[in-house]
């Protein structure tokens, strides 16, 4: 049996009606880390009506599993997940953690790595890409970022230190950001 | 190349840039996409359990001192992947104007009053089966800015999680044999009928309520596992 897929469609500019908020729920002992940034047009105009989705692993770098016969859980398993509208400056908040490093298909690890949906008026499917964290060694052999053109890897790590990092969205030109076929 | 999750099938998908959507000219990506593999990230997603939406949040018509203005509908339906098989205990989130065409939004209007009885905000979670429902109020087309005279056709905005990352959805649902369909570039973003058909809803006599409201039935497809990962 084959279904043809549902068509994705605009998140247009009021999803703040549907799409609330979530806050990311730190496991214990994680290291808190708050990421800044703006989402700026092809004009470098701020973007102040787009929804930023992240969604992480945890501080040993796995996700949660649903069960396997198909219950219902009294009590979701949400850790990890996040959303933030920007505002009228095009900026955005992102309150979260470190999260530990992810198996990488066919052995071995990935960097720490936050992925990330983007969605808004003028886009009729989400963006996806990833925010990576500065100073990782971990950075040089992941993976995904070996499969991103060198001169453009550095759009998708975070700048800063000390828990207080930037990460912009640049949707066009030049510096635009990283976005993946996923 | 790992792939968990079929790619999206010929057709079904807009591209970034679709220039009679005007707002895509300076937001659509203008360099390639890398092709992202399906690590753990991109094939988990959150669990949704109980406590993930209160008993009222199906019922966009109730919360309020009164009834919202407008006919009230029942919208249901089931969330299958492309395989056919169940989304069970997933979160559906919609959102919609009023019955004028009115969002109670701070950047909507004043083309259409608001309704003090209508939020128009929505949550559920899919069965076991996949199926999901809704009680709420037809909205109204409403004018936007995008050429002369334009006009959306009345729909409701869908938001899916799925049970991974790479099944996210935010979709919207129209209704049978809206006129101003033909003439609306989102709704017109990809050439396949087949696929513009599927997010059309339905009458649905057996989800209709006599003398109270009316059925409309709107099953939702995402993107389904393959059988083992396919190594390329
Ligand atoms: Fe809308």
């Amino acid at each position: 049996m084959s279904l043809q897929q549902s068509t994705s469609q605009t998140f247009g500019p009021y999803f703040h009606i549907g799409l609330k908020p979530i806050a990311v729920r730190l496991p214990a002992g994680a290291k808190p880390v708050v990421i800044t940034g703006r989402v700026l047009d092809g004009d470098g105009k701020p973007v102040s009506d787009a929804a930023i989705e992240t969604w992480q692993a945890d501080l040993t770098g796995a996700y949660p599993v649903p069960s396997t016969d198909g219950s219902y859980p009294a009590t979701s398993t949400l850790a990890g997940l996040g959303r933030v509208p920007t505002d009228a400056e095009g900026r955005f908040r992102i309150d979260t953690y470190l999260p530990g490093c992810v198996a990488a298909p066919g052995g071995g690890l990935q960097a720490p790595h936050i992925l990330v949906a983007i969605g808004m008026r003028g886009l009729l499917k989400h963006l996806v890409t990833r925010i990576y964290f500065p100073g990782e060694a971990a950075n040089a052999d992941d993976p995904v970022l070996k499969l991103v053109p060198a001169d453009r890897r550095d759009t998708l790590i975070a700048r800063g230190a000390s828990g207080e990092l930037q990460w912009d969205v640049v949707l066009q030109g030049a510096g635009e950001t990283v976005f993946f076929d996923c | 190349m790992i792939e968990v999750y079929r790619r999206s099938m010929q057709g079904t998908q807009p591209e970034y840039r679709f220039p009679p959507y005007g707002s895509t000219a300076k937001r659509a990506p203008t360099k390639l996409l890398v092709m992202l593999p399906h690590t753990l990230s991109e094939t988990t997603g959150p669990v949704f359990g109980h406590d993930s939406v209160k008993a009222r949040e199906f019922d966009l018509t109730a919360g309020h001192a009164d009834l919202p203005l407008g006919k009230r509908i029942v919208v249901s339906g089931r969330v299958l992947d492309d395989g056919g098989k169940p989304v069970r205990h997933t979160l559906v989130e919609i959102w919609q104007a009023n019955s004028a065409g009115r969002y109670r939004h701070p950047n909507d209007g004043p083309h259409s009053p608001l309704d003090p009885n209508f939020t128009g905000c929505g949550r559920a979670m899919t069965d076991a089966e996949g199926r999901y429902r809704f009680v709420t109020i037809e909205p109204g087309a409403y004018p936007w800015r995008n050429h002369y005279n334009a006009w959306r056709p009345k729909h409701i905005h869908f938001s899916l999680w799925g049970e991974a990352f790479t099944q996210r959805l935010v979709t919207q649902m129209y209704f049978p044999g809206d006129p101003l369909l033909p003439f609306d570039p989102i709704f017109n973003c990809v050439t396949d009928t087949k696929a513009r058909d599927r997010l059309v809803s339905s009458l649905d006599w057996e989800a209709t309520i006599p003398e109270s409201a009316i059925g409309y039935r709107f099953d939702i497809v995402l993107r389904g596992r393959h059988a083992t990962p396919v190594e390329r």
